[in-house]
């Protein structure tokens, strides 16, 4: 593996391949006091943050540190960025300086690819670590080891992912992994944010969350992206809530097994009702945490290994 | 072309080193080999954990436990490290899958771990095992047990229980067989030189 942009195209043998890297991380790490891998010592990894972020940032971080790479934090305040520098540029200055990996988060879609194409000579990797309302890979591939470790294999699993689907990079990419691994999507959401061409996507869709719940392994719940809403999409806040927001007595709808995962950030109270985000149902915090481990085999993938020739 | 000879019968380029038979007697006599060195029958004796190193060598330290329990009643604990993380050769090779690795209950702090291969060659797997072990913990000493010795060391490391010495060239390929990985039992030497 060259570069990790997209999870559309990705075969279910890479996929898997990650996957299990990253249980054996995991496994190799439980219980350790020192959590450090002199796997990839010398290397030096960017992260390139043009939007904000918690847990992607810091899970990329710490999965850098933990395999010994040098990992140098770059965000778009803050550096020349805001003195007007191009994209490719900024890039071409990281590369130049000796990054092995650049690692994007940009609100462009399709801007991590382009990053791809200009450091291809340069021989960086590039990973998306989410572009506009596109991608967000490492996202999808921390949220199928979490099904994984919950549900075993996805082959036949009914996954539904709820809410605000038109802005989101995560469902964008939860789908295509899922229905590659095996798993059946559904697309729960009000028809205004569902996105054009989602008739072509390899999903079922629905707009009552309610007759969907009991035939579900588990349910994926989206933050309402206000950030990226101009306009009116549904009435109002509570409207929504009421019409697809998790609460508690919807949960009990769901199949005993189910789980629930949400990417975060979470809005509770809106999308998720706080006592169903701290149930033991939830594996929000289990995804951070498998977050670190998919992100350390993403790295391994893409730096362990001798060069591929283009 | 006359059909094969039934029993030891190879394809051109292999020849088998140690039968079915002869790996059993091997790891029998390494067994014994163990309980005297550590001695495992007296009163003080340490505590000792077989290590194997994926993926073969994880069967032998099993069996050799196996064996070591059945010559002097003695159990003693196994476990797998995976080194896979910690090699050297990481950056000319594709991408290597990770083995498991599953240390025993209680860990290695102070024990006498023996790490257990099939095959000790470059010894450059055995260096990175000892790199792995110092992140698992702080054995009281480390011994290693090897089913094949085929020479050509790159590193100053010698094995402390060898089942069978094998004279190689470098361009030749030592394969051990085992029932868990794969058909049967036997140490076979490929000629073909494929390259490692």
């Amino acid at each position: 593996m060259k570069h990790l942009l997209a999870t559309e195209g990705m075969t279910a043998a890479t996929a898997t391949a990650v996957l299990d890297t990253a249980a054996g991380l995991k496994q190799t790490l439980l219980g350790r006091e020192v959590k450090k891998l002199p796997t990839l010592r010398g290397r030096t990894v960017i992260t390139m943050f043009y939007e904000a972020s918690t847990r992607t940032r810091v899970s990329f971080e710490i999965a850098g540190k933990w395999m010994s790479a040098d990992v140098v934090n770059v965000s778009a305040s803050g550096s020349s960025v805001g003195k007007g520098e191009s994209l490719r540029d900024t890039a071409q200055t990281l590369a130049a300086a000796g990054a092995d990996c650049v690692i994007i988060r940009h609100p462009a879609s399709g801007a991590a690819q382009r990053l791809a194409e200009w450091l291809t000579e340069a021989g960086t990797s590039v990973v998306n670590a989410g572009d506009g309302m596109h991608e967000h890979p490492t996202q999808a591939l921390l949220d199928a080891a979490t099904l994984r470790e919950r549900l075993g294999e996805l082959t036949g699993r009914r996954i539904a992912i709820v809410g605000d689907v038109l802005h989101s990079r995560v469902a964008r990419s939860n789908v295509h992994l899922l229905t590659t691994l095996g798993a059946e999507v559904v697309l729960v959401a009000p028809p205004t944010l569902l996105p054009a061409g989602v008739e072509r996507w390899p999903v079922t869709v629905s707009h009552t969350l309610d007759a969907e719940l009991p035939s579900l392994d588990a349910v994926m719940m989206l933050r309402v992206q206000a950030e990226r809403m101009h306009g009116g999409f549904f009435p109002s806040a509570r409207e929504y809530s009421i019409a697809y927001g998790l609460s508690e007595k919807r949960m009990s709808l769901l199949p005993e097994h189910a789980v629930v995962l949400h990417p975060g950030p979470m809005l509770r109270g809106m999308e998720i009702a706080a006592a169903v985000a701290d149930s033991p149902r939830a594996a929000i915090t289990q995804q951070v945490s498998n977050g670190v481990h998919v992100r350390m085999a993403v790295l391994y993938h893409l730096l362990a290994h001798e060069e591929e020739v283009a | 072309m006359a059909p094969p000879i039934s029993g030891a019968a190879e394809p051109a380029g292999r020849r088998e080193l140690l039968s079915a038979g002869d790996v059993a007697r091997t790891i029998a006599r390494m067994a014994h080999q163990v309980i005297e060195r550590t001695s495992l029958d007296a009163q003080d004796t340490p505590s000792v954990v077989l290590l194997g190193i994926p993926t073969r060598g994880a069967p032998l330290a099993t069996r050799l436990a196996t064996r070591i329990a059945d010559f002097s009643g003695q159990t003693v604990a196994t476990g797998v490290l995976d080194v896979t993380l910690y090699r050297d050769d990481l950056r000319r090779k594709p991408t290597r899958p990770l083995g498991a690795t599953a240390l025993p209950p209680g860990g290695i702090d102070d024990r006498l771990v023996i790490l257990v291969d099939d095959v000790l060659f470059s010894g450059r797997t055995i260096r990175a095992a000892l790199d792995a072990l110092r992140d698992a913990g702080r054995p009281r000493a480390v011994q290693l047990a090897v089913l094949v010795d085929r020479g050509h060391r790159e590193l100053p490391i010698r094995a402390d229980y060898v089942g069978k010495n094998v004279p190689t060239s470098r361009s030749e390929e030592v394969h051990v067989l085992l029932t868990e990985t794969d058909d049967r039992d036997a140490v076979v030497l490929d000629r073909s030189g494929g390259g490692a």
